[in-house]
């Protein structure tokens, strides 16, 4: 089997679900399944309304971890291709944050290994959400059932 | 030299997104460094760097234990992270 293909994007603009799945077969052959997953922000976090968040990441570390997390993935499960899309910069509630797509031979390659760079993603790669909302802003805290998730990989 | 950055809360609490660290002959390892910024920068320093769930990262990647850094090494130091 060929080396799957594997892409990370930082960026502040809105991406297109539909298009980044299209684009994530373009060229292989041989998938049976594609799983993604699409985080969209938040109304309210902790019971307090959301107004806008601020995404702050480490540029270069980020694409790095996350590349680490695909090769991982890619390890595990026989991927044809893997990608992640992750925004930053000003965020309204209702727009989407973060894409991750995975394609496969089979649907539980595709749906473990989706699973697998999400949760690894929470809480390994370098981003913080500050939010503001009707109490001012605050950084948003790690949630412990968050490290649990990806433990359990 | 070493660069060295903060992210989200380190950063805003300390007031500082990086700063350049010189090398000294005899060698310096991650510990060191974070102390000796404390001692430079004093207890607002030691407080926000001395947090048990601060994360520390060297050339990119999450250090393990204390490695010896090297000129030219990149550190970072950040809060628990909130992606996705």
């Amino acid at each position: 089997m060929s080396e799957p293909r594997l892409s990370v994007r930082v960026q502040v603009e809105d991406f297109d679900p539909g298009a980044l799945q299209d684009s994530l077969l373009a060229g292989a052959a041989g998938e049976g399944a594609v799983a993604t997953f699409t985080g969209y922000v938040r109304r309210s976090n902790e019971g307090e309304n959301i107004a806008s968040m601020r995404l702050e990441h480490y540029p270069g570390m980020t694409e790095k971890s996350i590349a680490g997390i695909m090769a991982e993935a890619a390890g595990r499960w026989p991927l044809l291709a893997a990608a992640v899309v992750h925004r930053v910069g000003l965020l309204v509630p209702g727009e989407r944050i973060v894409w991750v797509g995975v394609s496969s031979a089979h649907r539980e390659a595709a749906f473990s290994a989706c699973e697998f760079v999400m949760d690894y993603l929470k809480t390994s790669a370098p981003f913080w959400k500050k939010e503001v909302g009707p109490g001012g802003e605050r950084w948003v805290s790690a949630r412990a059932s968050d490290d649990a998730r990806a433990g359990r990989w | 030299m070493i660069e060295v950055l903060f992210f989200a809360q380190v950063r805003e609490r300390l007031d500082c997104a990086s700063l350049t660290v010189a090398l000294p002959e005899s060698g310096l390892d991650l510990d060191a460094l974070q102390a000796q910024l404390i001692a430079e920068h004093g207890a607002d320093w030691g407080d926000v760097l001395g947090q048990d769930n601060i994360i520390r990262a060297v050339n990119q990647t999450v250090a393990q234990g204390n490695p010896a850094l090297r000129d030219g090494d990149e550190v970072a130091f950040y809060p628990p992270v909130t992606g996705g």
